[in-house]
């Protein structure tokens, strides 16, 4: 029974960091409607920098002194992002926002390796807390007992700034209607600016008083966000009161679900997550969002299938990349059929994203479930090539349908935090579950037969199939069903009043979606020869993204350019630098601010520009003479 | 002069919304500006403020030019804004909303207080911790001109007061107007009901499509019955 209370409070002692990290997300997001990937970072930050201050100085004020500053510090340094970046951004598509903050994230954490090394560092134990006290037998640290007091007392001077003071009540009137806070004389830039700063400062509060009970290392961000976004969308975005209940939940969940499922506790979280979804859609404690902002995807040009002289050009270009092995070595080959695998993963998320509406920040689950997919059954069952690539995506499709039943039930910042959730979850089980997946090691191995075995023959059959698969996802945008997807995408209201069942069209997107990525995981998993946790991982997921945006997210042929773009210059990039995170957020961040438009969609407008007479034009300058 | 606009072109996306729009208030007077439904009136107001982001032409208030200013800067300047919809801030109380409309103290406009404010619109007193939300329309409606006072604004721009409302509730609301005219507060109020503005108004303008048609004191518009047929009657 002891051991259980100590569980317990465990437990609780883990949800006062969650609650920190996910209160300030919260905090931020119900004023600037920004889901701030970022989030994390900041965390990681407020650790590394409360251990170099609290080595620094000494004594308990310097250990108590340094946590705060540390968080100060880091609050600063998020005021700067925000003047800096996010107020730039602000009107700008949820998914951007998404990725200029995940951008920063994959700076931070390559400016953390830069300043403070690749090792896990250990912090001091806090002075007054350094002993444990027993209870029936059974140890808990005193400093677990300081944080568990702490989490309550951090929820009511929350609330109390929230309900008692002038700051509070502008920021709850701004949450509701920003604009008219601006009608009532209230400068919003400066309003965000400090919410910002606060909602930063929790967040490094929370990584700063991890550094007695916890390494710190520089992969904490991505761990922290992922249970973060668990936490807000169990406990409802926006909400306080919710990030606390659901940051003690998944605690409690995460301490007795270790004693239940000893390899693979995340699942339990999981169970919860998708229960509190299907009862509450918008979380314990939120309220639904009407959908304020439209996803990308809503072009100015309208999309049209291929002239037949524009078919003809992606012909000859076909040609000209299957000529490829007349000129190419060995690694041009391999760097080539890595592209075209690309392509194909690009492909298959601008069909989610694009045409759908729905930007998933988790597709490399299904790459990497595909991947797998080859791998149990090469191995396993010892099936021959053939039948492995045609049934190893099917695991991704399976996992596509599990995982996008409940993902399609929400839409825009939720979706993509579900999605990523997901992924994430995955990731965990072919990380921890080594008995099956070989953990860390991967399964190894994986070599094609003869027939495809040479490096040419291996480029060819990913060149066809990728080829196929484009074709296929084109037929597929240009069908009825495709219309209906687009429909569902431009006004879910409108769509469902035709007669289109919204929610099953976005799913089979997400079906159809998740099944071609596991083509490209399949064929990457003979191309790489073995298969990794990192093949489902979040930076793969990032990657595709990115592929779509710099392509295009706008356009239909983007993602095919965009993933040859961005391959190849991140395979270059990796053998040219080791900081290839900062360069890579750097350029994310750039696309965003910069070129939102994309690669395709810059040449799109270009020849429209260069059609003096053309339809837009003419609608622009007219005067309508409608009011209101 | 109060406010003086002039030349004011107004667009939502390609739409061009307002055709060299031209008014003006002078110190302390209630100006009423007619239409019907589309005809501009919300759009002008929201332009004067700045919440319409593409506009050109020139706005000056006591006498400096606000037309570039930033939404905030127009309204501390004193410059209030009611707008039609009302948004109320439906999950804070009666005070907080009150609160968010605070403003400092001017020097050339009426000092307004919550219990100032709370003897204005008595219905609000007996609500004082009750959230927007749960509110009547005439209740939410006297809460936005209460919240906008706390602004302590020389000039007002109402918009529709009385729509939607019960006639108790728009005989109190001509009571408010009337009480803010005589604490030496100018009104630009929006309307389509002829009745309720001629009972507050000193002069109208009358605006269709997007243009003003019509500008004069009220006998003005009563010896003009062709106007108002042509441009008010439902």
């Amino acid at each position: 029974m002891a051991f259980y209370v100590v569980q317990f409070l465990t437990g609780l002692a883990s949800a006062a960091s969650l609650f920190l990290v996910a209160s300030g997300l919260s905090i931020i997001f119900g004023v600037t409607r920004i889901v701030n990937f970022a989030h994390g970072a900041f965390y990681m930050l407020g650790a590394y920098i409360a251990f170099t201050l609290t080595e620094q100085f000494s004594g308990a004020l310097g250990f108590w002194g340094g946590i705060v500053v540390a968080a100060a510090i880091v609050a600063l340094a998020g005021v700067l992002v925000e003047i800096v970046l996010l107020r730039r951004i602000y009107h700008s598509p949820e998914l951007f926002q998404l990725l200029a903050t995940f951008g920063l994230t994959l700076m931070v954490e390559d400016l953390v390796v830069l300043i403070w090394g690749p090792d896990d560092l250990l912090g001091r134990r806090a002075p007054g807390f350094k002993g444990a006290i027993d209870f029936f037998g059974q140890n808990i640290p005193s400093y677990d007992l300081f944080l568990i007091v702490l989490g309550p007392v951090v929820l009511a001077i929350l609330w109390l700034l929230f309900q008692r003071t002038r700051w509070g009540i502008l920021v709850r009137a701004a949450t509701q209607d920003r604009d008219m806070v601006a009608a009532l004389g209230v400068n919003q830039k400066w309003l965000f600016t400090s919410v910002f700063a606060v909602g930063v400062f929790l967040a490094a509060l929370g990584g700063a008083l991890q550094i007695p009970r916890d390494a710190v290392h520089h992969a904490m961000d991505l761990r922290v966000i992922v249970e973060v976004f668990v936490v807000v969308v169990i406990g409802g975005l926006g909400s306080i009161v919710g990030a606390f209940v659901a940051a003690v939940l998944v605690s409690e969940l995460n301490a007795f679900g270790i004693l239940i499922f000893p390899k693979i506790s995340i699942i339990l979280v999981f169970l919860v997550m998708a229960v509190v979804l299907i009862i509450r859609p918008w979380g314990l404690f939120g309220k639904a969002e009407a959908p304020a902002r439209r996803t990308p995807g809503l072009t100015v040009n309208p999309w049209r299938p291929l002239t037949s002289g524009e078919r003809l050009a992606a012909l000859a270009a076909l040609a000209v990349a299957a000529a490829l092995p007349l000129v190419g070595g060995n690694y041009a080959l391999t760097v080539g059929a890595e592209i075209a695998i690309f392509v194909i993963f690009a492909a298959s998320l601008h069909f989610l994203m694009s045409v759908g509406g729905l930007a998933s920040f988790g597709h490399a689950a299904y790459f990497g479930l595909g991947a797998y997919g080859v791998a149990f059954l090469a191995k396993m069952a010892g099936l021959p090539m053939i039948l492995c690539l045609l049934l190893g995506p099917l695991l991704g499709c399976v996992g596509a349908a599990v995982f996008g039943f409940f993902a399609v039930q929400l839409s825009g910042v939720y979706f993509a935090m579900l999605t990523l959730a997901f992924a994430q979850i995955v990731w965990s089980i072919a990380f921890q579950w080594v008995a099956v997946t070989g953990g860390d090691n991967g399964i190894l191995g994986l070599w094609p037969e003869s027939w495809a075995a040479s490096p040419s023959h291996f480029y060819w059959l990913s060149l066809g199939i990728a080829a196929a698969s484009v074709i296929a996802l084109r037929i597929a945008i240009f069908s009825p069903f495709g219309y209906a997807l687009r429909a569902t995408r431009d006004s879910l209201l409108r769509s469902e009043a035709v007669g289109i069942d919204a929610k099953r069209i976005q799913w089979t997107a997400f079906v159809i979606a998740g099944t071609v990525a596991g083509v490209a995981g399949a064929l990457f998993a003979y191309l790489k020869g073995s298969v990794f946790p990192d093949n489902l991982g979040i930076s793969l997921s990032v990657d595709a993204l990115v592929m779509v945006l710099l392509g295009g997210v706008e356009t239909v042929s983007g993602p095919v350019i965009g993933a040859i773009v961005y391959k190849a210059l991140n395979i270059w990039l990796v053998s040219q630098t080791d900081l290839s995170k900062l360069v890579l957020g750097a350029f994310i961040v750039v696309i965003v601010v910069v070129f939102p438009k994309g690669i395709v969609g810059m040449l799109e407008a270009f020849t429209q520009r260069r059609r003096p007479s053309s339809a837009k034009s003419s609608l622009v300058t007219s005067p309508i003479e409608s009011a209101e | 002069m109060k406010l003086s606009v002039q030349d004011l072109n107004s667009f939502y996306g390609p739409a061009h919304i307002l055709f060299d729009i031209a008014l003006e208030v002078g110190e302390g007077e209630v100006v009423a500006l007619l239409g019907r439904n589309g005809a501009g009136k919300s759009t002008t107001f929201r332009s004067i403020v700045g919440l319409v982001e593409q506009r050109s032409g020139r706005i000056e208030f006591e006498g400096r030019d606000v037309s570039n200013k930033p939404t905030h800067e127009i309204v501390r300047d004193g410059l209030g804004y009611v707008p039609e919809e009302r948004r109320i801030f439906t999950d804070l109380t009666v005070e907080e909303n009150l609160e968010v409309g605070r403003q400092p103290k001017r020097p050339n406009a009426p000092h307004w207080t919550r219990e100032k404010l709370f003897d204005l619109f008595p219905n609000l007193s007996e609500m004082r911790n009750r959230p927007g939300g749960r509110m009547s329309g005439g209740e939410q409606q006297m809460l936005t001109i209460a919240r906008t006072l706390m602004g302590n604004p020389s000039l007002v721009l109402l918009d529709e007061p009385s729509e939607g409302l019960s006639p108790k509730i728009v005989e109190q609301m001509v009571d408010a107007i009337l009480t803010m005219k005589k604490e030496g507060v100018s009104i630009v109020v929006s309307e389509q009901n002829l009745h309720f503005a001629r009972l507050i108004s000193d002069r109208a303008y009358i605006i269709e499509r997007g243009r003003i048609c019509f500008g004069g004191t009220m006998s003005e518009l009563d010896a003009r019955p062709d106007v108002r047929d042509a441009h008010l009657s439902l």
